[in-house]
């Protein structure tokens, strides 16, 4: 990432109005002109709207005596978006870049706050699309109760990438106390979802119209900071806690279970699952325990919480379908093991690669 | 979810899971080894992994041997380079399924030609890469055929839709192969210890069950067709085990709801129609076997991405630390074999049985690394 002293002229530039007089973007809408402000001051500005921003320096400036009112910690994330089609049943890249980066800020525990916003787009990209995008991410900003307070826009060749790119990077305040870690499961935790596995991953498939059939499947992606604030109400001591996006429930898991050198067991039959997810997996041989999910988190919390958070998750919009899905053992260390709804049992390893479709 | 969780019925599985150990325990006692069942089919490898059955079974009387059903794995290196070399003329734009991506050649897989700018392009059908055909006018489209009998229909049709239709811009790189002659050169294998088979359901839904009489009749060892559910494995088993404890060698179909005697003769018709006989073709792990892949008809000579372009046909030969076709001859476990697990593993595979989920050795690598049986995590107390 170039260094800020550096950085192209930002959103919050100084600049003059300008109309947006073509329909499409052009190299001009990245040069730091004329174009470049009238894009930041049509669309941009008023989708993000804020006081932070709307000082217009080359940076956004955060009293640290607001920030330290928070909690004793800072917790700083970026993410990049790249997601073909860039709009899908439940979500656009927008939103998903907004609630992926405070979902990342708030399962460290921390109550997210501001985003920056850098976008890349390829010349000819549509004006109609950046407004609905750029209005996407304001939405999504303010049901999270977050501020984009920075950001930056390049334009580049056609060919040089695929429609648009969004990083976001976000700053939030853990909480004096808060101690999650992936190294914190024990024997006896119990391990919970906040709800159907899979939805996000089948949706993009099902939005990129390769497959011959179709299912009503609607992504997930949406913010998880307020879910957590209702489960750490009635659970002080959450032991682990990450949100299962790419690689799915169980890279997550294998991740818990190496951090902290425990066993995890799943029991498959608890797993939630929407039915046309199941089906569309059934049909094409992938494993809904791997595909993305973009509003859904694993915890560990210590078994006698387990069943008062699931209540209070439950009683959340993010958590109707919250589960007790397994629990954590001494051994086989390391791993993660499936209980089939058969009555066998298996591995669940890290996935190699990304999961191909079996040929027959 | 209907016509799934029927088959995955816990309580009847462990029904049948009893019956099958009664059965067994004598059967092997007096072997003074497990009964020895090759799965044929990648699918039911698949199955008995993803579901753990192995774990259900008792492991000093039943054991599954792991056969050549994969069509991904048993894929010669020489045929991927085959591939990329394709690939690589930038007229061309190749699709393919997407467990082939995979697949190691001497010079990388498909998926490393596409990362260096190879236009290779992942479809769920051969009627998917047609499509691609007639949206780029101005590109080659080749067509990665492979599989058994099962894919061989499918891949025939769309030849005759494009024959009909009179795409020009369309072409098949034919790497179909048979199971029969494959099964019978296991049988000839003078190390075969195997007692019986579970046949494979998809290959038997076009072929029929009659193809299996051989192995029944002369090489003396029971066959069941088999589907892919849990139970369908499980029963089938049962019947397996059954036939070898009266005494009897026989093809059986479990699979009934989907297998006919005959087979499907419409889908007969379009595999002869556009395929014919190779007089060899080389195996991954196995060699060259007489008679066990197909060819193109000289009538759809235009449509042979083989003729089209004249593929190199580059001959090399499998690792010599590779013991994939002990393997599939079910002479030693995955587990056994000298790389296995080290210089083999699903990241860097060397050998084809550890590339596709279905390949014996990935299944191991990924699902039976850990003996989940002796394992088992003890209870503990809530912390």
């Amino acid at each position: 990432m170039r260094a800020v002293a550096e950085r192209g002229p930002s959103l919050s530039a100084p600049s003059t109005s300008s109309a947006i007089d073509t329909p499409t973007i052009t190299l001009a809408h990245g040069g730091g002109g004329r174009a470049m402000r009238g894009l930041i001051e049509g669309i941009l500005l008023p989708a993000f709207h804020n006081p932070l921003l709307a000082t217009l320096e080359d940076q956004a400036r955060v009293p640290l005596a607001e920030l330290a009112a928070l909690g004793d910690r800072l917790a700083f994330t970026t993410d990049t978006y790249v997601v073909t089609p860039i709009e899908f049943p439940g979500g656009d890249i927008g939103k998903l870049a907004v609630c992926g980066t405070v979902n990342d800020l708030a399962v460290g525990g921390a109550r997210p706050l501001f985003l920056s916003c850098g976008l890349v787009m390829e010349e000819g990209f549509p004006i109609a699309e950046l407004i609905k995008i750029a209005n996407s991410m304001g939405r999504a900003a303010r049901e999270a109760g977050v501020a984009i307070v920075t950001g930056d826009t390049k334009v580049v060749e056609r060919g040089a990438a695929d429609r648009i790119f969004i990083n976001t990077a976000g700053i939030g305040v853990i909480p004096a106390g808060v101690d999650l870690a992936a190294t914190r499961a024990r024997p006896g935790d119990a391990v919970i979802v906040n709800g159907t596995l899979g939805d996000h991953g089948i949706a993009i498939l099902l939005a990129r119209n390769e497959l011959a059939f179709g299912a009503d499947v609607v992504s997930d992606c949406r913010s998880l900071h307020g879910l957590i604030v209702a489960m750490r109400a009635v659970c002080a001591d959450i032991r682990c806690l990450r949100d299962a996006t790419r690689g799915g429930v169980a890279t997550v898991l294998n991740e818990f279970a190496m951090s902290s050198q425990v066993g995890i067991r799943l029991r498959e039959a608890a797993l939630p699952l929407n039915e046309a997810v199941r089906a569309a997996c059934e049909l094409l041989g992938l494993d809904p325990l791997y595909l993305a999910n973009e509003g859904k988190l694993v915890a560990i919390v210590p078994r006698l919480d387990a069943a008062a958070v699931v209540t209070a998750m439950r009683a959340h919009p993010a958590g109707r379908d919250a589960a007790i899905v397994g629990e954590v053992c001494a051994a086989p260390a390391g791993n993660v093991i499936l209980s089939t709804a058969i009555g066998g049992d298996r591995v669940v390893d890290m996935l190699v690669g990304e999961q191909l479709p079996r040929i027959c | 979810m209907r016509f799934a969780d029927e088959f995955r019925d816990p309580h009847k599985a462990r029904v049948l899971v009893n019956e099958i150990a009664r059965l067994a325990a004598p059967l092997a006692a007096a072997r003074r080894r497990p009964l020895q069942i090759m799965e044929v089919c990648g699918g039911h490898t698949h199955t008995i992994f993803r579901y753990g059955l192995k774990t259900l079974l008792p492991e000093d009387s039943i054991e599954f041997v792991h056969g050549p059903g994969c069509p991904v794995c048993v894929l010669p290196m020489g045929r991927v380079d085959d591939c990329i070399a394709l690939a690589r003329n930038p007229a061309i734009i190749f699709t393919t399924f997407g467990d082939a991506m995979r697949v190691p050649g001497s010079q990388g897989s498909l998926l490393q030609a596409k990362a260096n700018g190879a236009d290779v392009r992942m479809v769920y059908s051969p009627l998917d890469a047609l499509r691609i055909a007639r949206l780029n006018p101005q590109r080659e489209v080749v067509f990665f055929a492979l599989g058994f009998e099962t894919t061989m229909p499918s891949t025939a049709l769309t030849v005759l839709q494009a024959q009909l239709e009179g795409i020009g811009n369309f072409s098949l790189f034919c790497n179909h192969i048979t199971i029969i002659p494959t099964m019978q050169a296991i049988l000839d294998s003078p190390d075969l210890r195997l007692d019986g088979f579970l046949g494979p359901g998809h290959v038997s839904m076009v072929i029929g069950n009659r193809p299996y009489d051989f192995i029944a009749e002369r090489y003396r060892r029971p066959i069941v067709v088999a589907g892919f559910e849990p139970l369908d494995l499980l029963q089938s088993l049962w019947m397996v085990v059954k036939q070898l404890a009266e005494g009897r060698c026989e093809v059986e179909n479990q699979y009934t709801r989907i297998v006919s005697e005959t087979g499907n003769a419409a889908a007969l018709a379009a595999v002869n129609r556009v395929f014919e006989l190779r007089e060899f073709f080389e195996w991954r792990g196995l060699g060259s076997i007489d008679q066990s892949g197909v060819r193109m008809r000289e009538e759809f000579a235009a449509l042979d991405a083989e003729i089209k372009f004249g593929v190199p046909n580059i001959k090399i030969a499998d690792p010599a630390s590779c013991q994939c076709g002990e393997v599939l001859k079910g002479v030693i476990k995955p587990r056994q074999c000298k790389v296995f697990g080290t210089a083999c593993t699903p990241e860097k595979p060397l050998g084809a049985l550890m590339v596709s989920s279905e390949g014996a050795c990935s299944a191991y690598y990924q699902y039976g690394r850990i003996d989940v049986k002796d394992r088992r995590p003890t209870p503990t107390t809530p912390a």
